[in-house]
């Protein structure tokens, strides 16, 4: 926007250039009884964007059940927040940086992981955790590497030099992700009870503060970029995508956390998607107050900047704080010590407005519910569609050797060992990780200092989850799987389940298929949220991820924390030598595992269509009730959840560290080799249905016994040895060192 | 025992730092900002790892300018003990208070994972009497800066002096230094930079307890 027309009134044209409709233009003039000039006019369709008003998605979003005994804070906030005893809670926070990392991966990756870091410590937490979920396209896909190590950069860039641990998520590769990749984040945070900052505005005549890193030209209109769908022209929006400093962002966490030892704040709020436009907004209408801002007091990189700039500039590390009147100069010292600016932009008003004004004259007057209680809530049409084709086993399963197909899988991208990835991570850093990688199926960090004399302390389970597969064939089991999983990682690492954060990653809603998808996954996770009692407390979305046309899986990627109350009761996935592994909700006699929309079916068939495997929440319920009950009693040595690959390749990752051997007991329908048992055996052996656990023990008769009087299904696989080979009696014996090549040595062979 | 912990704009392993040390020798180290000149007496100043300055311009180098490096020499020169870990070391080469520097990993890569170190022979040292020669440590690293490099004549130095602190294994070396460096001692063995973070495995949640072994033994060796 050129400066001489900042302050003339705003054309319909210049209106949808700004991503707003002819509709909503209309509105904004008719609301506000006047034609908004340009600034209005950009705040308008910020605040107006998907990426703000969550429009298509808020009439649904209602649905989720947000409360609980434990929450304290539920969606509406920087981040969720959960009790989880001794005066402590932790805050938490999953969001997407997909569009901006993939016009630019390495500052789109780092400037997501900043931008959430601030929205879990502006509510005044030390963060102790980082996690993230990625989607690649395919791996033979030219730019899946540039895309793929930019943004391992990015995340390690900025986490690494922040100095907060970041301790797990995934990484998938599909096609339908080779223009669109997602890239979301997730940040933990610790605080007290009583040191919970909030946003809402307050007190009139307060001074309104900017503190952090200068606004420059960078991100501007950020969030209406997030909104829209890729053409093939994304190279030229690099300037709309941020530039990310850690070291001003560690500085800035420092000083934020020195000034909330004070009672000098009375509310803060980052300044992320649509910067200080959507920071002031949100905290005075939150604070049912007004805020006037004086846009000559803004610090700024550049010259010249015009109101509509300083408005939609998207410049990171930047906090919006009110203070209690009068503290400004010791705050001011603070920041000063940490060589940050500091500045007094502003005051709260009475009248619910926000009022700028720039070089002595109002270059904006708009009224504050109008923006965010009026932007409009869509009620798009939606079909929730789920498959029409129904495949037996015998349609997917191949004619080739177990071993093949194993190594196959473990030689999966989608399988293998991310390794590579994630050493590139600082994750031992803060001291309190207790595990990450493959070493347990939940991200493990220590409550610092939580330890007491003989006490070890507690510790905050977190786990990322999502399998598109299951939500594309049937996005309302494939919801209640998400979410059923995520606590099925928590359970069998020795936590139990609080919480969720969620991010919606979907295509373009106008597209009813599409909004069937948000819909169908979102009733998914509700009822599986209300039966697990995990209730909903922060999220984010992210739609219009297409290129050309095309979507990108539907991915609604959920984002668990669970808590251990005693360090000693984690659970770790690596069996020892002599134990017994049993799997846990299934019994000897079954022997036709579910193949269809499996790893298996996408391997061999290059294809993952079907139905999707059946879970039944009550008996998820009653299973992560029985394995805490075998945990405190115990019995259970290691434990490991039965997903992608089903249950061989879940075995051998349990035997993998230790190079263990085992025998294994087939059911007795299947012990001898012919072509009907065959086709049993693929799929007891590679099946992916629901709902079950493998334990390794040193006490079966105690596990059997637990297992009759709760009347849980388990079936013995056999005891670990020292061999190294994993017999199948009678059809194959596996090799555990070749497994482990494979496991380690794919994703560095694929980007090395 | 008094302990010194120095912070600078950036560092982030003060913290961790601060916990090993206080749970292993039951004192309170002290936090020392950089901007601060005119420090007390201590047995020992630690300099943390982490991002000083951002790392902007090279690792090291602007912490190296700070007010506090002045006090940190003098100490120095007072045959104080000084233990720079990670950042810590490279600010202590930018300084020259130890020889060579640390350049970009020659994986090019950032690399955090566990890997063991070897204690050499060393000339008389606080921070290696206290093990037997050869003896395997497992801590972790967490750098993308940490290829010690010095040139020919230098290293020969090294080796003759017994300066050489710390190396990896001859076939685990992570990020290409020079005769598998991981730690290097002044010349009168009272200053030690190691790029692995001891006080990474302190506590019993961590994969090892081996950095609480160089801690106590530092610690009785300064004490003796």
């Amino acid at each position: 926007m050129k400066k001489e027309n900042i302050n003339s009134e705003c054309t319909l044209n210049q209106a949808m250039e700004m991503g707003l409709t002819e509709e909503e233009f209309k509105l904004i003039c008719k609301k506000i009884g006047k034609i908004p000039n340009l600034t209005e006019a950009g705040i308008c369709s910020a605040m107006f964007s998907e990426h703000c008003s969550y429009k298509s998605s808020k009439k649904w979003l209602k649905i989720l059940p947000v409360s609980g005994d434990h929450v304290i804070q539920g969606p509406g906030e920087n981040a969720g927040i959960i009790d989880i005893g001794d005066n402590q809670a932790i805050v938490f926070k999953i969001e997407s940086h997909n569009h901006p990392s993939f016009i630019d991966p390495y500052q789109g990756a780092a400037t997501g992981v900043g931008g959430i870091l601030r929205d879990v410590f502006t509510m005044g937490a030390r963060p102790i955790a980082l996690m993230n979920v990625l989607r690649f396209g395919e791996t033979s896909n030219a730019m899946t590497n540039h895309l793929l190590s930019g943004v391992v950069k990015g995340i390690g860039g900025y986490g690494n030099c922040i100095g907060i641990p970041t301790i797990g998520g995934e990484t998938n590769f599909n096609q339908s992700y080779n223009s669109n990749i997602l890239v979301n984040a997730m940040a933990i945070g610790l605080v007290n009870k009583n040191k919970i900052f909030y946003s809402a505005a307050s007190g009139v005549g307060n001074p309104v503060i900017y503190v952090g890193a200068k606004t420059g030209r960078d991100g501007i209109h950020g969030a209406t970029m997030a909104s829209a769908e890729f053409s093939n022209d994304t190279e030229s929006q690099k300037p709309t995508v941020q530039v990310g400093d850690p070291f001003t962002g560690k500085l800035l966490l420092e000083a934020c956390l020195e000034l909330m030892k004070t009672d000098l704040i009375l509310s803060i709020q980052d300044m992320g998607a649509a910067g200080l436009t959507s920071s002031s907004v949100e905290m005075a209408s939150k604070g049912n107050v007004g805020i006037e801002i004086d846009l000559d007091e803004i610090p700024l990189r550049e010259k010249n900047m015009s109101s509509y700039e300083i408005m939609l500039s998207e410049s990171q590390e930047r906090m919006l704080m009110i203070l209690k009147k009068g503290a400004e100069e010791d705050a001011k010292q603070i920041f000063k010590k940490w060589d940050l600016d500091f500045a007094v932009i502003g005051k709260i008003i009475t009248d619910k407005k926000i009022i700028l004004k720039k070089e002595n004259k109002t270059v904006c007057n708009l009224p504050l519910n109008f923006l965010v209680n009026e932007s409009p809530e869509l009620n798009r049409e939606y079909e929730i569609k789920t498959s029409n084709i129904n495949l037996d086993n015998k349609d997917i399963i191949v004619k080739k050797s177990i071993k093949t197909i194993l190594y196959k899988i473990i030689g999966n991208e989608n399988f293998a060992s991310k390794k590579w990835i994630y050493e590139q991570y600082d994750s031992s850093v803060m001291g309190d990780t207790i595990s990450i990688g493959n070493k347990s199926d939940a991200s493990i960090v220590k409550i610092h200092n939580s330890d007491k004399g003989k006490f070890q302390g507690k510790a905050v389970a977190i786990s990322t989850d999502c399998n598109s597969k299951y939500i594309l064939n049937n996005p309302i089991e494939g919801g209640k799987i998400t979410v059923a999983e995520a606590a099925r990682n928590l359970v069998v690492s020795g936590g139990k389940p609080l919480a969720i954060t969620n991010n919606l990653n979907f295509g373009n809603p106008e597209k009813k298929e599409i909004m069937g998808q948000i819909v169908g996954s979102i009733k998914g996770i509700k009822e599986a949220c209300e039966q697990l009692n995990t209730p909903v407390v922060s999220g984010n979305v992210s739609l219009y991820n297409e290129t050309n046309g095309k979507s990108i899986l539907p991915t609604p990627v959920i984002g668990m924390v669970g808590v251990i109350d005693d360090i000693e009761k984690i659970i770790f996935m690596n069996a020892k030598i002599n134990e017994t592994l049993f799997i846990v909700g299934q019994d000897e006699n079954k022997y036709n595992g579910f193949l269809q929309s499996s790893l298996y079916q996408e391997i061999f068939c290059d294809d993952f269509s079907g139905q999707v495997p059946h879970v039944n929440l009550k008996k998820e319920k009653n299973l992560h009730d029985f394995i805490i009950k075998l945990n405190n009693n115990k019995i259970i040595n290691s434990a490991h959840d039965i997903s992608d690959g089903g249950l061989l390749p879940c075995i051998i990752e349990m035997l993998l560290s230790n190079k263990l051997g085992i025998n294994i007991n087939l059911p007795s329908r299947i012990k001898n080799p012919n072509k009907e048992n065959l086709l049993f055996l693929h799929g007891w052996l590679f099946g992916e249905d629901q709902s079950r656990i493998i334990i390794s023990t040193n006490n079966p008769d105690k596990l059997i016994e637990f297992s009759k009087s709760e009347n849980i299904d388990i079936c013995c696989i056999g005891k670990t040895n020292n061999t190294g080979v994993v017999e199948i009696p009678k059809y194959d014996s596996i090799c555990i060192n070749k497994c482990l090549e494979l496991y380690n040595n794919t994703i560095p062979n694929l980007f090395s | 025992m008094r302990v010194a912990i120095v912070v600078f704009p950036g560092s982030n392993c003060d913290r961790d730092i601060f916990e090993a040390i206080k749970s292993i020798s039951k004192k309170t180290p002290k936090f020392i900002w950089h901007k601060e000149t005119d420090i007390e007496n201590f047995d020992l100043i630690v300099i943390p790892g982490g991002f000083t300055f951002g790392d902007y311009l090279r690792c090291g180098a602007l912490a190296s300018n700070s007010p506090i490096i002045k006090s940190i020499k003098d100490h120095a020169s007072r045959g104080g003990a000084i233990l720079g870990i990670c950042n810590g070391f490279q600010i202590l080469t930018e300084t020259k208070l130890l020889p060579g520097t640390l350049i970009r990993n020659n994986v090019l890569k950032f690399l955090c994972h566990d890997i063991d170190v070897i204690v050499q022979d060393t000339l008389p040292s606080p921070f290696t009497w206290g093990f037997k020669p050869l003896t395997k440590l497992n801590v972790p690293i967490a750098h993308n800066e940490g290829n010690y490099y010095v040139n020919d004549i230098e290293l020969k130095k090294l080796i003759f002096n017994g300066q050489i602190a710390f190396k990896y294994e001859k076939n685990f070396n992570p990020n290409g230094s020079v005769e598998n460096i991981a730690g290097v001692l002044s010349e009168n063995g009272r200053i030690l930079g190691m790029m692995p973070h001891p006080e990474r495995s302190v506590f019993s949640h961590h994969n090892s307890l081996d950095g609480r072994l160089f801690f106590k033994n530092l610690i009785e060796q300064l004490l003796s």
